[in-house]
């Protein structure tokens, strides 16, 4: 009975698709889609995703971390800080509603490839296809839209940042 | 020339040669010693052994049992000697190896361990002549070179064998160190510390030279980097602007000015590519280009979507970066 259960504590782990590390960007990864999500900004009764587009990463702890790094590589962390914003729109949402382009993984998707107006660049034929569903996946878990398993704590970096912007006032580290 | 400690180019490794070759002579003489007198007594004469008594109600004579005491506590005692001299000398090789102050006048080199290669950077104090490069340390004979280590992400070791001791590279830590080459030649380094997946394979060169050659080397890797001089690479600079590589990967004069990669405005200059993992010929370039996961897999190098006919015109285009 003991081996049993051992022999399937093994086979959960093997079945773990956290812990897959894809280093090797499979073909239906790296090539780009033509439409992942819709041309306009506008959606009659509210943001929708297109259902046939999956994210190949999603609930993947090593395309998170990925994601994560090229988050800094690429500089998004330039406009959006740490995920708070600053030139550009935060990308952790208090109201998952505040989206404005859609938060499912094939309307962030399409936000990167194209860009948005006001600042967004396209980053389409820049950032190779797999990096941008790592980047999806990744902004997804800042919202905790990726399973809980996969996510990692919050870095430490945002707590830092609350201290140093913000030294003079007793307290505003607490708020 | 290659990697070995026990060929060595620098005053530093050569106390390091130097304590490994008294510690080998000496401790190998007492293995040697210690092995011989086992051997001795087993195959010694036990004279009158059917005699003796069973054990617990042995009594060794006053005799015997003097002798016992003396041999125990002169191998212990020596030992210890041997044990504690051998620790003065290790410390204080240690101490002179591992100086951090180098000597005035030195060159200073900052060197940043990143997973899986080596960012080079040439201090000035002039911000026009500070060089950026990677996986390539080329450095004066004669002249003291203190180097500035630091990491970006886990902590990697700095070790050139034939030049000086390992040094460890920390994150948010500067760590400091000096070398010395004292005749020209080319001397490889290897990361000395795990580091991940491709820790095996972060290699770098460090090249010693006269100090005129060097110093033409400085000069030339100051400049930006030569412009396209026919179709073909003008091509292979236009396809380099419009895809992945601009956004890791620096080359001075153009637009291509990002940090997260190795700067390659001198790129056809270097031995080596992949740090130290492939030598620089176009062949081995566009296979490092079209699947860099199969050379190292889990670098950072994106597998970058690169169309069959771009390739020759990018690599073409790289390689003429001299």
């Amino acid at each position: 009975m003991r081996y049993v259960a051992i022999a399937c504590c093994f086979l959960t782990l093997s079945a773990c698709k956290r812990e897959s590390r894809e280093v090797r960007p499979a073909p239906a990864a790296s090539a780009i889609l033509g439409d992942a999500g819709a041309e306009s900004a506008l959606y009659p009764g509210g943001a929708t995703a297109n259902l046939n587009v999956l994210n190949p990463y999603e609930g993947n702890a090593y395309a998170i971390s990925e994601g994560q790094r090229l988050f800094n590589w690429y500089n998004c962390s330039g406009c959006h800080a740490n995920g708070g914003g600053g030139i550009g729109p935060p990308l952790i949402k208090k109201d998952q509603r505040d989206w404005i382009y859609g938060g499912e993984a094939p309307n962030i998707f399409d936000t990167i490839v194209k860009g948005r107006p006001n600042g967004m660049p396209t980053w389409g034929g820049k950032i190779p296809e797999y990096q941008v569903w790592q980047l999806v996946t990744y902004v997804r878990s800042l919202n905790n839209l990726e399973p809980k398993a996969a996510t990692p704590a919050r870095s430490d970096s945002l707590e830092q940042k609350t201290a140093t912007i913000l030294p003079g006032k007793p307290g505003a580290a607490t708020q | 020339m290659t990697q070995s400690m026990w060929h060595v180019a620098g005053s530093n490794a050569a106390h390091i040669r130097e304590l490994a070759v008294f510690f080998g002579l000496l401790l190998s003489a007492i293995f040697v010693l210690v092995v011989g007198l086992a051997l001795f007594s087993l195959t010694r004469r036990h004279r009158g052994i059917q005699q003796e008594p069973l054990e617990g109600t042995h009594q060794p004579s006053d005799r015997t049992e003097a002798s016992l005491r003396t041999a125990v506590g002169a191998a212990t005692g020596i030992t210890v000697l041997i044990l504690f001299g051998l620790t003065i000398v290790s410390v204080s090789v240690g101490k002179i190896v591992s100086a951090s102050v180098a000597p005035a006048g030195s060159l200073n080199i900052e060197v940043t361990g990143t997973q899986w290669w080596w960012k080079v950077r040439y201090a000035s104090d002039d911000p026009g002549r500070i060089l950026q490069t990677a996986n390539e340390i080329h450095i004066p004979i004669g002249r003291a070179v203190a180097i500035r280590g630091n990491s970006e992400d886990v902590i990697h070791s700095f070790w050139v064998p034939g030049l000086q001791g390992k040094r460890d590279l920390i994150p948010g830590h500067t760590t400091t160190e000096w070398l010395e080459a004292d005749k020209p030649g080319e001397y490889r380094g290897q990361c000395a510390e795990f580091c991940g997946l491709q820790h095996a394979h972060m290699a770098f060169w460090v090249i010693a030279e006269p100090p005129e050659r060097f110093n033409a080397w400085l000069e030339h890797q100051l400049k930006p980097a030569a412009e396209p001089m026919n179709d073909d690479t003008r091509q292979g600079q236009e396809i380099f602007l419009r895809s992945a590589c601009v956004l890791c990967h620096a080359i001075r004069g153009t637009d291509a000015a990002a940090q997260a990669g190795p700067d390659l405005t001198h790129f056809g200059s270097r031995k080596t590519i992949a740090a130290g993992t492939l030598s620089n010929t176009k062949g081995n370039l566009a296979g490092w280009i079209a699947d860099p996961q199969n050379i190292k897999p889990g670098t950072h190098m994106a597998t970058v979507p690169i169309q069959p006919a771009e390739m020759q015109p990018l690599i073409d285009y790289l390689e003429s970066l001299k």
